[in-house]
């Protein structure tokens, strides 16, 4: 049995040039715009990607702390797959730390309204909003659930490896079901007040200052939720391919499928409550945000936003056999990540370029940061045992059965 | 419905039932049913049973009820009485949607609902033959049907040495009847529950 994942020449190589192609998609972006509205792209899309990816990532850290706030024992057997996956939170973070101060503080306006002093001043509903919505309160916010995050995903991973150490007794089961209750149960909480209310707010909502919704933030969180599992599944899947975690098999994936299928009709409810209402009232200042998306350019985007995350996920993952098919599992996590990646980019671009255009910059720097995943995730992997074998839960996850 | 044979064993544990039902199946002994007190995780492919289809009769009662509230709120809307709600549209798909999540949602619950009772034969105030009072209680209790071919006495033996307890004969109603079970003599019709390995 293969216990440590060792990284193939192979998929290292494959991190790298995707890093590259991303390197590269950035510097011919840096050239090809600018000027005042040119680097509004720039700008827009690395927004766009670092966001989408950092919360895809940071929902693997929501994986593991629901299951075990659940007391769930079937994903014992792959939780090291989250774990590593979670890792990619710092770098990820840092990233994004550095791009959305980079916009607020050079003052990028077409991205942010609110963060031009003059224009707000004059701006009757931005200059209510200031209090909130500022230049400082931007920064604090960022910068506290940022480091909120990484604190808790290296404390999780922490644990976790400290536990392979330990000897097996009951008291020691006790003792690790026990602190990562109370962990998880703290950093379910910083997640949601800041995934699940003030984060999508101030990254992406206030792209649209004007505008609000109450539903935006849940929409945001699903919208990565699913995305993040569709994640777990493809290393998952490929840790399996390559031979390891022998103890995984079509049980463990039927569940992270029925996850797959149920979320991604939960986004479908969040996305049409959102709609639904504003389309009902129909009044100016709310539909202002969907009249780009809905009767503007960006129509078709937005409609196959709908079809590639409601009705691939539910036709597809209806059946039994699909969700405990490898193959199958890759196909649609696949078509589930490409449609929230464009998901958020339907949710930056209306709002900030206006126009609809081929996203080659934005899906180059995509490029970019799935190799840096690939490359700190299966670094993550090498770095400790597959199994975290004194986990109380083991038994309950090798013998599962859905 | 028919009466008919029955040769009916006890199991105290579900790592005892396990492997008596794969035994019981290579000696080609034909399994009526297994009474649990609980769901036991895959003991439904231990007996070979098939999948069911009741997730098909659901997804098929769910598309009925889209197309119900589809074409009968688009009718009413349309054609038999159009009416100007807020300016919007005679056809307006999404005023439409929670009606048709609802209906979709109410005709596929109730029909699977239904489906099941008739497919494990449930119904107010019909009766099935309890084999042993415990089975809802703590024991694991599989019944047997004495066919033509089936030596009783023989398969007793063999149930005993797999580790059946309280193992008896019963001729009782395979189906289900009316009635009530305090009347009926039926479920202690055959009182001679002999404990053969006890």
């Amino acid at each position: 049995m293969k216990d440590k994942f060792v990284v193939p020449a192979r998929l290292k190589t494959t991190s790298f040039v995707l890093m590259g192609i991303g390197v590269l998609t950035l510097l011919i972006g840096f050239f090809a715009f600018h000027g005042e509205h040119g680097s509004t792209r720039f700008w827009a899309g690395l927004l766009q990607n670092s966001s989408f990816f950092l919360l895809v990532t940071l929902a693997s850290a929501f994986f593991i702390g629901a299951t075990t706030l659940a007391h769930g024992g079937w994903q014992i057997a792959f939780r090291r797959v989250p774990e590593a996956i979670s890792m990619a939170v710092p770098a990820l973070g840092v990233i994004l730390l550095a791009i959305v101060l980079l916009i607020v503080f050079t003052g990028q306006e077409h991205i942010y309204h609110w963060v031009n002093a003059e224009h707000v001043e004059h701006d009757h509903i931005l200059s209510w909003k200031s209090a909130f919505l500022n230049k400082g309160m931007f920064t604090a916010f960022t910068v506290i659930t940022i480091g909120a995050w990484i604190f808790f995903v290296m404390k999780l991973r922490n644990m976790s490896i400290e536990e392979d150490g330990w000897d097996l007794t009951a008291a020691t089961g006790r003792r690790i079901i026990w602190r990562n209750t109370v962990w998880c149960g703290g950093f379910i909480v910083v997640y949601a007040l800041t995934v699940g209310s003030t984060t999508p707010w101030i990254w992406l909502m206030s792209i649209d200052a004007h505008w609000y919704s109450t539903m935006y933030s849940w929409y945001t969180f699903v919208s990565s939720w699913v995305s993040g599992i569709a994640l777990i599944i493809l290393f998952l899947v490929y840790l399996k391919r390559n031979g390891y975690l022998p103890m995984v098999n079509e049980e463990h994936l039927h569940d992270l499928g029925k996850f797959a299928f149920g979320f991604s009709i939960f986004w479908t409810y969040l996305w049409f409550s959102q709609y639904m209402l504003i389309w009902y009232a129909n009044i100016p200042e709310e539909i202002v945000y969907f009249k780009p998306r809905v009767w503007g350019e960006w129509r078709p985007i937005f409609f196959l936003n709908l079809l590639i995350n409601f009705i691939a996920p539910l036709l597809y993952l209806m059946k039994r056999d699909t969700k405990r098919n490898y193959s199958s599992m890759v196909f649609i996590s696949v078509v589930i990540l490409v449609g929230h990646w464009i998901d958020f980019w339907q949710m930056v671009g209306p709002g900030t370029y206006k126009h609809l255009v081929f996203p080659w910059f934005e899906a180059g720097l995509g490029a970019g940061f799935v190799g840096l995943i690939i490359f700190i995730v299966s670094g993550q992997l090498s770095k400790a045992a597959l199994v975290p074998k004194n986990h109380p839960y083991l038994k309950e996850s090798i013998i599962h059965h859905t | 419905m028919a009466v008919k044979n029955f040769v009916v064993a006890s199991f105290s544990d579900e790592a005892v039932l396990f492997p008596a039902v794969k035994k019981v199946r290579t000696a080609g002994y034909k399994i009526h049913d297994v009474y649990t007190p609980f769901p036991v995780h895959g003991l439904d492919h231990a007996m070979g049973l098939r999948e069911t289809s009741l997730h098909t009769a659901g997804f098929i009662y769910g598309i009925t009820g889209t197309t119900t509230a589809l074409s009968c709120m688009s009718w009413i809307f349309n054609s038999d009485w159009p009416m100007n709600i807020g300016g919007k549209p005679h056809f307006p798909l999404p005023a439409f949607i929670p009606i048709t999540f609802e209906l979709t949602v109410l005709f596929s619950a109730v029909g699977m609902v239904l489906t099941f009772c008739y497919l494990c034969q449930l119904a107010p105030f019909v009766k099935k033959h309890i084999f042993n009072p415990r089975q809802t209680d703590d024991l694991f209790v599989m019944a047997i049907e004495v066919t033509a071919k089936t030596n009783a006495e023989e398969l007793k033996t063999f149930l005993a040495s797999i580790g059946g307890q309280q193992i008896n004969e019963q001729r009782v109603e395979a189906g289900w009847w009316f009635g009530r079970f305090d009347r009926e003599d039926r479920l202690f019709e055959n009182k001679g529950v002999e404990a053969v390995n006890a």
